[in-house]
């Protein structure tokens, strides 16, 4: 392998792995403090793919518009199912949170063939972003070069929200002691309610930010949700950083297993999951699990 | 232990399905013979689930693996019937015991993960390794043996197989392994406390579980004639857990009624309305906010209710 396509994988794999950093991330914040895996993130982000196509593509806004209504399209879903919902399942037992959820993508699969049908849709790269930058010896795509800044940044961001405000301090706290934050006066569901409208925003937002690279088709979520497990467990279930981790080992893997082992590359990472796991049974940053 | 009148009860059931042929319907057998493999498939997951206390996320993979493996060999490899079957149900036991070695170690909600995890591996290996498993367009055209390739035939070999198969789940749950199980679901660490070796009996559910899962897999693709990847993948799984959880997992027969229910609604549904998944949606929502014990509890909830009124009055 020359020097020149060695250089574009490893960009590829970068730039893919920055992309499913931005949907797990979301996924790994509620689990972190929820403790709910939520099956439904998967879908979170096929409809916020789908909010970036009505809007940029059908109804002919700036792509970045787009962007903007899957955040925030994704955050009312989400404020109102955690609001009549979700709240009332934070004390049964986990199998009951799993299949909520998992009841969630049933019925948001049906929703969204009834709004949007089954055919495949595709959304081209934002103008100003569908060029290529020469840098002497390889040609970069702008568009995963962009995937490749917004990706630090938005991992940037969450690690000051959640280890350097007040806010994040008491988010910090709900994952420790539920009662004990509610006893000092703090509005422990606002936060739950905040923390799962954030995560679901996320999933948004890397859909609409995937839109330009993928097929827009139903079932786009059932892979997406997998590949959001593996890097989150990859990491250490909990852990931002470990999130972050997880996701480059999964962008390159998948990258280079395409170069190396093409058609096994669907593979590939359940494999590395499983060597991760049983070296490191919490992830490579997780620790582990204390009693419940 | 009213050991004897289950018996007597199951033996009722059993031979009135046996008769069912008499009436002659192809579609209500063929529909009996579907919702058979169910059962043994939904109470396989429960000794996991409802005896030990451990949520699998990923059953599917030993029920693929035990389809495809007898598949495999019945058709590819051209073995008979009474070793290919036997073959395929000890592959997907030995199978879920290499992975459930790794799964006991850990608890809860990772648990759940590593076994998906694991089971989304064997979908992909059955999506890419073409030459053996037929990839995504399934593995079809079973060389059936003549015995069972008429459909009445096929109901009596699927109602034989998974009567043995409850039975035995029935024998290996209610004996001191199963108790062992419950005390583990109950308390693992006073269980660990009195000298159980958890680790040990979660494994051993493990590949129980597995095996019997598989031997449902078998019977499952013979009858299609055919295994295909979504056999594997991870909603198959769901389905399943929510044939268990549906029926009740605190009891035995539970699964049973779960896996009958949710599989003639789905059939029926299917006839009126593309919409299965949102009436699936709907169902799991009342399961998991008014109906968390399943319609077993449901029955005790409302036999309990009225003996308290026939006490009383």
């Amino acid at each position: 392998m020359t020097l020149t396509m060695f250089t574009l994988n490893a960009f590829y794999g970068l730039a893919l792995a920055m992309n499913m950093f931005i949907i797990a991330s979301g996924l790994n914040l509620i689990f972190g403090v929820l403790r709910v895996i939520n099956f439904a993130h998967g879908m979170f982000y096929m409809f916020g793919a789908y909010i970036v196509f009505t809007v940029a593509k059908t109804w002919g806004a700036p792509f970045f518009v787009g962007v903007l209504a899957a955040a925030a399209g994704l955050a009312i879903i989400a404020l109102v199912i955690e609001r009549l919902l979700l709240r009332h399942l934070y004390d049964k037992e986990h199998l009951m949170q799993l299949l909520f959820t998992f009841a969630l993508v049933l019925l948001m699969s049906d929703a969204a063939k009834m709004i949007w049908g089954t055919d495949q849709y595709s959304v081209g790269y934002p103008p100003g972003l569908g060029g290529a930058v020469n840098l002497g010896f390889v040609v970069l795509p702008q568009y995963q070069l962009f995937l490749c800044v917004v990706g630090p940044a938005i991992a940037i961001a969450m690690w000051l929200l959640v280890d350097r405000t007040r806010w994040g301090r008491i988010v910090r706290a709900a994952t420790q002691d539920r009662e004990m934050l509610a006893a000092l006066g703090v509005n422990v569901p606002m936060v739950y309610a905040a923390v799962f409208t954030i995560g679901s925003a996320l999933a948004g937002v890397g859909g609409a930010l995937a839109a330009p690279r993928v097929a827009l088709v139903p079932g786009m979520d059932a892979t997406i949700i997998n590949e959001c497990f593996i890097i989150v467990i990859i990491g250490g279930l909990g852990n931002l950083w470990g999130s972050f981790l997880g996701a480059l080992a999964f962008g390159f893997v998948v990258q280079f297993g395409t170069v190396w082992a093409p058609n096994w590359q669907d593979v590939l990472p359940y494999v590395l999951m499983l060597v991760v796991l049983i070296i490191r049974p919490w992830g490579l940053l997780g620790r582990p699990e204390t009693g419940h | 232990m009213p050991q004897r009148r289950h018996l007597v009860a199951s033996a009722i059931v059993v031979l009135l399905l046996a008769l069912l042929p008499l009436a002659g319907s192809r579609y209500a057998i063929d529909l009996t013979t579907e919702v058979l493999i169910y059962v043994l498939f939904a109470l396989s997951l429960n000794v996991l689930i409802g005896f030990t206390g451990n949520i699998s996320f990923g059953h599917a993979a030993y029920f693929a693996i035990g389809g495809y493996a007898c598949a495999i060999l019945l058709t590819t490899h051209g073995w008979p019937l009474a070793l290919a079957l036997p073959a395929a149900v000890v592959l997907a036991g030995l199978v879920a015991a290499v992975v459930g070695y790794f799964c006991v170690r850990l608890t809860q909600i990772y648990f759940a993960m590593l076994t998906l995890a694991f089971a989304m591996l064997v979908w992909g290996v059955a999506f890419k390794w073409k030459a053996v498993t037929g990839g995504d367009d399934g593995f079809t055209g079973i060389k059936m043996p003549e015995m069972i390739s008429h459909h009445v035939g096929y109901f009596y070999f699927t109602l034989v197989m998974v009567s043995v198969g409850a039975a035995a789940l029935w024998v290996i749950c209610h004996s001191a392994f199963g108790l062992t199980l419950v005390a583990i679901r109950e308390n693992s660490v006073r269980a660990g406390f009195i000298g159980v070796d958890t680790k040990h009996m979660r494994w051993a559910a493990f590949a129980v579980a597995g095996t019997f899962g598989g031997l449902a897999g078998a019977l499952f693709g013979m009858y299609h004639r055919g295994m295909y990847i979504e056999n594997a993948f991870w909603t198959e799984s769901a389905n399943v857990l929510i044939m268990v959880l549906l029926g009740g997992i605190y009891s035995f027969v539970g699964p049973i009624f779960g896996a009958a229910a949710l599989h003639l609604l789905q059939t029926f549904t299917n006839q009126y309305t593309p919409y299965w998944p949102t009436v699936l949606g709907l169902i799991l929502l009342v399961i998991v906010l008014v109906l968390p014990d399943g319609l077993i509890g449901l029955v005790a909830r409302l036999k309990g209710r009225r003996g308290t009124h026939k006490g009383r009055s």
